[in-house]
């Protein structure tokens, strides 16, 4: 790599006080820092530092992200060829599948990268900081929870949003109070909703192509949403060829594994589960968060069990753990821990009422039934306060403790 | 009520280079120096010039705060230089040795009263082993502490086994006990490792309380030590002696001279034979590693790895250190170092291979591994902190000069090496320890 090395080497004087390209000094920096791990010593206090970094932290969750960008490819091209009624099998055409999707799929992921990365080097070069590698990851769970038929300004636009409007004004990475991704999300649910809600956005349609017979395009959280009162729901769903699941252990099954309609990274609880392990064994993301996550969801599904009011409402509570972005938004989004409680006890809060608020919404939402985001960033919202009672708990101990001894 | 304390919290980093139970002797340094600079927050005032006589227990200098406390010479010989920094700070004040030792006799065979003990520690020199807690300063000696703690183990990666360095030292040890007894109207704490028998100059020792505490480092931080047995709160005042300077302190009050030979530990992956040495307080780095070192770039630290002060061949062992620690350098660039397997690095998380081998020893070097950051990861403080006290926030109450939110979150009790392993863990690679010796600073300033 001496080559390598000497390339930089060569080209350090023109960035460095004084150079040609002085101004672009962090631009070049971030390039370095990347290539080689700098040759830079602890001068004060302890004397050795841990192996890790930011960096390495950022790449193993985008590794923990590659299933579910794998999966989300081959099922863009499944699903499509389920519409049109070739290939409909699981195993058939796999290479066809993936292909298809990946035709889809990628350059929302360049897209999201070029565009999210030019701002932040931009804002590093204008504001001398240096680039922070977070949103390697955010560039990463924007494609994911999008569409796959999300026209590709939309996607520079949100990104451009979510980068400068959410995370930039408030100071970079680190200081951010939403999760960036979702502000992606967010911006265009609201922004373009037709682009991001509905029948026809999940599955890829070729213009002019009609369907299979009884093809509707409706997500799983579409179907419970408006099955009528009374109707088992696992057993009247289908999928995106129309054919119905018949019980509800295969609808389980269908939406364990992944093929079915859905924004692109969320649909496989698989895949999703395959990166919390990396993430929850590496420790970079928190378990608590996930775990209470995961019991504030089943606590209002059974809340809703009981009540029982509607379908969608009696929806088993493993069916609704395994539909729409609950299992993507527990492992990957709540987690973000800047923008999650920073309190081991604020962290157990944080998690479960945003699990218990994800289902509520879902299923109270009168628009569209997916509550996820919104809970997410809600409790995003609500972290600082959280953290904040904690602490003074912990203060008003120290308080107490003091007046026991004097 | 004696307490046995379980911690759960911190880790225990494995380095190569543990000092082997053996005792040697460095050779007599040829120069010696005292850093006022050792003891945080004191401004001297020489009363020595360069060429003045002096014996082991003269006075170099005083606090200007207080003139009574007194620092005085380790050795008799010549001071043949001050050392000044900016403004004219003094940095060491060097003493070239004389071959025969001649001592200044102190008066300590009446040590009935508080006030006696106190005159005659100030005088030699001999108070300036004292440390008060908050702020991790010298001891006031107009105060009365509701405590002493003295901890009888340190727990820091190649720390000192004062069980081998005190072993055979019961007298002058207990005599230190019985000295510092008499300055506090409460107890003195000594804290032994749980789970394992300590030496018999800490067991048999008499008029303190014997308390244990089991777990990884810092379990042997007398910070933690303090927090779980008898915690400060706000306004109250702790003082802490290393075990060893008890000792010294009890040779000095048993005989009235200034004796401050010491064994040190000398260890660390660059040394060839890690061991124990005899030395002195204040001797010349140069007298205890040269010729003991590899080859190679290395980092000579005064004290241990993770809280000591970096020094060179021609420094001097720092007055509170009993460890010098040498490890290599890690100025040398590495090819996508955060991308690389990087089997030879350790880390408390598993986003390396470290895990795979609980048992491995590592030859860690000073790389910082990777650039500056602001807070992203959380809970890794936490992780390494075994104190009910909220790490982050109170670093970030530093950071924003929140001098009330400090105060709250409890920044008495704790001083920069209870952080120490929470600088190391840091993913951002924040200087926690320098941060908190500056809070550190403001809030004595501020709130007295």
């Amino acid at each position: 790599m001496q080559f390598l090395r000497n390339i930089f080497d060569n080209l350090r004087p023109n960035f460095e006080q004084g150079g040609k390209f002085e101004k672009y000094y962090k631009g070049f920096e971030a390039m370095e820092t990347f290539a080689f791990t700098p040759g830079h010593t602890a001068h004060k206090g302890a004397h050795i530092r841990d192996a890790i970094d930011l960096k390495r932290t950022m790449f193993l969750v985008v590794i923990a992200l590659v299933p579910s960008l794998l999966f989300g490819m081959w099922n863009t091209g499944h699903q499509y060829y389920l519409s049109i009624g070739e290939l409909t099998g699981l195993g058939e055409g796999f290479l066809d599948k993936f292909i298809f999707g990946a035709i889809r799929v990628l350059p929302i992921v360049v897209v999201s990268y070029a565009v999210g990365l030019g701002i932040e080097f931009a804002i590093a070069i204008k504001n001398n900081h240096s680039v922070n590698e977070g949103y390697l990851v955010s560039g990463m769970l924007i494609p994911l929870v999008l569409p796959s038929e999300i026209p590709l300004w939309m996607v520079a636009v949100a990104t451009a949003f979510a980068v400068v409007i959410g995370k930039e004004v408030f100071g970079g990475t680190g200081m951010n109070i939403l999760n960036p991704a979702l502000t992606a999300r967010a911006f265009l649910f609201f922004a373009y909703p037709t682009k991001l809600s509905g029948n026809a956005v999940w599955i890829p349609q070729e213009s002019g192509m009609a369907g299979v017979d009884g093809y509707t395009g409706e997500t799983l959280l579409s179907q419970a949403y408006n099955a009528p009162a009374g109707s088992n729901f696992g057993s009247v769903a289908y999928d995106a060829a129309g054919q119905q699941y018949g019980s509800l252990a295969d609808t389980l099954w269908a939406s364990f594994w992944g093929w079915i309609p859905g924004s692109i990274g969320e649909t496989s609880v698989f895949a999703i589960l395959l990166g919390a392990a990396i993430l929850i064994f590496t420790g970079i993301g928190s378990w608590r968060i996930m775990l209470s996550f995961l019991v504030g969801g089943i606590t209002m599904s059974l809340i809703f069990n009981a009540w029982g009011a509607n379908a969608f409402m009696s929806v088993h509570p493993l069916q609704q753990l395994m539909m729409g972005s609950f299992m993507f938004g527990m492992v990957f989004m709540a987690t973000d821990p800047v923008s999650a409680a920073q309190t081991v006890t604020g962290k157990w809060i944080y998690g479960f009422l945003a699990g218990f608020l994800g289902i509520m919404i879902r299923v109270f939402n009168p628009a569209y039934p997916e509550g996820i985001m919104m809970a997410i960033l809600f409790m995003n919202v609500m972290a600082p306060l959280i953290d904040h009672y904690v602490v003074e708990a912990n203060i008003n101990r120290r308080l107490k403790r003091a007046k026991v001894a004097a | 009520m004696p307490k046995n304390v379980r911690i759960r919290k911190g880790a225990d980093i494995k380095l190569v280079g543990a000092a082997e139970r053996v005792k040697g002797e460095a050779p007599f340094s040829s120069s010696f120096a005292i850093k006022p600079t050792d003891f945080h927050g004191l401004t001297p005032k020489l009363v020595v010039k360069e060429g003045d006589e002096v014996k082991a227990g003269s006075v170099l200098f005083f606090n200007k705060d207080n003139e009574h406390v007194k620092f005085t010479s380790p050795v008799s010989g010549e001071v043949v230089e001050v050392v000044r920094g900016a403004k004219r700070k003094i940095l060491e004040v060097r003493i070239v040795p004389d071959q025969d030792q001649k001592f200044e006799q102190f008066y300590v065979s009446d040590l009935s009263t508080a006030e006696k003990v106190k005159s005659v520690l100030m005088s030699s020199g001999m108070w300036a082993m004292i440390r008060q807690r908050p702020y991790d300063v010298m001891a006031n000696p107009h105060l009365k502490p509701k405590a002493i703690f003295i901890s009888a183990f340190d727990s820091a990666p190649l720390g000192p086994d004062y069980d081998f360095i005190l072993h055979g030292q019961q007298e002058a040890f207990q005599k230190g006990l019985d000295a510092l007894a008499l300055l506090t109207d409460g107890k003195v704490h000594l804290t032994t490792r749980g789970g394992s028998t300590a030496d018999a100059t800490f067991t048999q020792a008499k008029g303190v309380e014997h308390n244990t505490i089991t777990g990884p480092h810092p379990a042997g931080n007398v910070g933690i030590q303090i927090h779980h047995i008898d915690p400060i709160n706000k306004g109250e005042i702790v003082w802490t002696i290393s075990a060893q300077n008890v000792a010294l302190m009890g040779r000095f009050l048993l005989t009235g001279k200034v004796d401050l030979k010491k064994t040190i530990a000398l260890a660390g992956s660059e040394i060839e034979k890690p061991r124990y040495l005899t030395t002195w307080v204040g001797a010349s780095m140069k007298s205890i590693v040269e010729g003991q070192m590899k080859d190679g770039d290395n980092r000579i630290i005064s004290g241990n790895v993770l809280t000591g002060d970096a020094s060179s061949l021609d420094g001097y062992l720092g007055f509170f250190h009993d460890v010098v620690t040498v490890i290599p350098e890690g100025n040398e660039p590495q090819f996508m170092g955060w991308l690389a397997p990087n089997f030879h690095k350790f880390s408390l998380s598993r986003s390396y291979f470290s895990w795979l081998n609980p048992g491995k020893k590592y030859k860690l070097n000073t790389n910082m591994n990777g650039e500056d950051r602001a807070f992203v990861v959380t809970g890794q403080y936490e992780a390494v902190l075994p104190m009910d006290i909220y790490p982050v926030q109170l670093i970030k109450s530093i950071m924003t000069n929140d001098l009330d939110k400090m105060e709250n979150l409890g920044i008495y009790e704790v001083i920069p090496e209870d952080f120490a392993l929470c600088e190391y863990a840091c993913t951002s690679k924040t200087n926690v320890q320098s941060i908190l010796r500056n809070g550190l600073d403001v809030a004595m300033k501020e709130l007295g």
